[in-house]
């Protein structure tokens, strides 16, 4: 996980590489398997982001000392906590703080980016450079230290969360739309539209910026699914969002210790994080395969 | 070799980084002229100093950004709790490390200090930052050299195996890829942990300090990376296979599993070993989650302690080590390269 972040899935080459793209009969317009279960997934948790109750009418904070540590059962569908408190019923409940931190994030990432990368690919050339060299220094960190300075100058806490993960993220993304816009610029397109002596601003507005900040839509849902993923990492290392709230890595938190006594405390929840990323990948790889034939 | 416009980016998202040598990328930058290998050499070793001297100055921004009067700070996180302190105490403080110098001052002192191997004190133990360090250095130094090696058998096989054979097996290695790639660790570390060790029994459950004991956490950080590096191999791999010097070995009468190993296999990794220098820091970083799954002394736990404490030397000490590992690491990288590809020997 670690290692996937710093390289936006939005740009991958196509299985094959160069060989020359497939002319058979044209594919009727079903949906592919994997966007259905992707749709769906994300459809279940953007319920559970606005009317958890709807899908677990439980209590999630509700004691039940009877029933501690019991494995799933038709009862409790995900087991019980230390404190016998229903498992489905706090991840469904603990959606909502985990989304908005994932999304707030992203957010946050992909606004520092656009700042950064626009700069260094736009701006005269000793902002420009110092920009870049700035980018490439954050980005020789590994995301997970660079958010752990922060956290450590913060305190922990659901904020600083988003900041440290918004921030961690941002250099990759930066690097990304600074290529973005530098090959949108350096394209045949711009070319004629210079020689045809449109002004400069002109040209970026229209040719270079849209082209540019398009591919961010996908960008955009690949980075959720691994902000979260981020974000549940510092709260799995206890500097995150403190237990017994039911955000998704606190709970990973508080299961750990009973790792060897059950499983499915923090088996489950890191089920449903691996899950949910899993569904914006696959979301955000069609949004970019669409964007790409629309170019076409 | 043509590329797609997206392979470009993601090449330039991912490759292209100050040391590594460069793919054109369209970024602009002229092409390397043949003779001017000093000056690449030099260009490669100020790219290392700036990298130093830029987590150098995060490291100091960090310390001077801690919010509240920073003696005070200081004196909380020694004690672990906060209260009201007297203007002896906070002078005290202020004359120990320095603050009421001027930013500038104590920039400059902070960089000197480095350059002595000095990285500061901690707040909360009272002790040499480098010395704490250095003691839990060792085992994820170990654990993380360890799980490269395994990413790199990983995913050397998994792809010699499954590239290039249709498209069933391609389907099924790059679904492979991506799902490991996208594995977090601290998932992946219990799942292993529950099946290898609770289980089946064949590790113990808390791994001391041994080889058996070493597996499980390595196999933890390697899985990921050989998803990660898989996903950059195979795609080359493919189009070697499809070059002229294939079909010249296959006319030698070369069998396949040669052709594969001997030529396919060394054109198809320079993406690969560009982004290990670059993953050496991540799977250090990841260290620090797998550390704590298996309850494994090193960094990791060093470091969250410090985070929670606030105990910022520490912190900052670690993150100025790693970057020095990572320029480290990309410099042999580049040697690395030297050695797969000799037409850059000559260069």
């Amino acid at each position: 996980m670690t290692i996937l972040d710093r390289r936006p899935r939005f740009a991958r080459t196509a299985p094959g590489g160069g060989t020359p793209t497939r002319r058979g009969p044209r594919r009727s317009p079903r949906p592919a398997p994997d966007l259905v279960a992707a749709v769906l997934v994300l459809v279940f948790f953007a319920v559970a982001l606005a009317a958890p109750s709807a899908l677990a009418p439980r209590d999630p904070f509700a004691l039940d000392l009877v029933n501690a540590l019991r494995p799933p059962s038709a009862e409790h569908w995900f087991g019980t906590d230390e404190s016998g408190r229903d498992l489905y019923t706090r991840i469904v409940h603990g959606a909502r703080q985990s989304l908005l931190i994932g999304v707030g994030a992203t957010v946050l990432s992909l606004a520092i980016a656009l700042v950064l990368g626009s700069l260094a690919a736009l701006a005269g050339r000793f902002v420009a450079g110092t920009v870049n060299r700035v980018v490439e220094v954050l980005f020789a960190f590994p995301t997970l230290l660079l958010a752990l300075l922060l956290v450590a100058v913060l305190g922990p806490s659901a904020w600083t969360q988003v900041v440290a993960v918004g921030v961690g993220t941002a250099p990759g993304y930066a690097r990304m739309i600074r290529g973005q816009i530098l090959s949108a610029r350096n394209s045949g397109y711009v070319e004629a539209a210079v020689a045809l002596g449109h002004p400069r601003g002109w040209i970026l507005r229209t040719h270079v910026l849209p082209n540019a900040i398009r591919p961010l839509v996908a960008v955009f849902a690949l980075s959720v699914g691994q902000s979260i993923v981020w974000a549940s990492s510092l709260s799995f290392l206890g500097l995150g969002v403190a237990p017994p709230a039911p955000e998704w890595g606190a709970l990973l938190d508080a299961g750990k210790i009973y790792v060897t006594q059950a499983w499915w405390l923090t088996v489950l929840p890191g089920l449903v994080i691996v899950l949910l990323a899993l569904a914006t990948t696959t979301i955000g790889k069609h949004i970019q395969s669409a964007l790409e034939k629309g170019e076409k | 070799m043509t590329r797609t416009s997206s392979s470009d980016l993601e090449l330039s998202a991912a490759v292209g980084r100050p040391g590594g040598p460069v793919p054109p990328t369209g970024d602009g930058g002229p092409p390397p002229r043949l003779g001017g290998r000093l000056g690449l050499v030099g260009g490669k070793l100020a790219g290392a100093a700036v990298v130093l001297l830029g987590a150098a100055t995060a490291a100091f921004a960090a310390q001077a950004a801690l919010p509240g009067d920073r003696a005070t700070v200081i004196l909380n996180v020694r004690a672990g709790q906060a209260i009201q302190r007297t203007p002896e105490e906070l002078a005290a403080i202020n004359e120990e490390y320095g603050l009421k110098n001027p930013l500038v001052v104590q920039y400059l002192d902070y960089l000197g200090g480095l350059v002595r191997g000095d990285l500061g004190t901690s707040y909360q133990q009272h002790r040499p930052v480098a010395a704490l360090i250095l003691e839990q250095l060792g085992p994820t130094l170990t654990l993380t050299a360890t799980a490269i090696v395994l990413a790199w058998l990983l995913m050397v096989t998994w792809v010699t195996l499954t590239a290039g054979r249709g498209p069933a097996l391609r389907a099924l290695g790059e679904a492979v890829d991506t799902a490991a790639a996208g594995l977090p660790h601290y998932w992946l570390g219990i799942l292993l942990l529950l099946v290898f060790a609770l289980t089946l029994g064949w590790f113990p459950v808390i791994g001391g300090t041994g080889p058996v004991g070493l597996l499980l956490p390595a196999l933890t950080l390697a899985i990921p990376l050989a998803g990660f590096l898989g996903q950059a191999t195979r795609a080359e791999f493919e189009r070697s296979l499809a070059q002229p010097f294939v079909l010249s070995a296959r006319m030698r009468g070369m069998g396949d599993a040669g052709v594969r190993l001997r030529h396919v296999l060394r054109h198809s990794v320079l993406p690969a070993v560009t982004l290990s220098g670059w993953a050496l820091g991540a799977t250090i970083s990841g260290a620090v989650v797998v550390e704590t799954v298996y309850s494994r002394a090193g960094i990791g736990t060093v470091l969250v302690s410090a985070v929670n404490a606030q105990d910022l030397p520490v912190v900052t000490g670690v993150v100025v080590l790693i970057a020095a590992l990572y320029v480290v690491a990309n410099l042999l990288v580049d040697l690395a390269y030297a050695l797969i590809d000799p037409r850059l020997k000559d260069a």
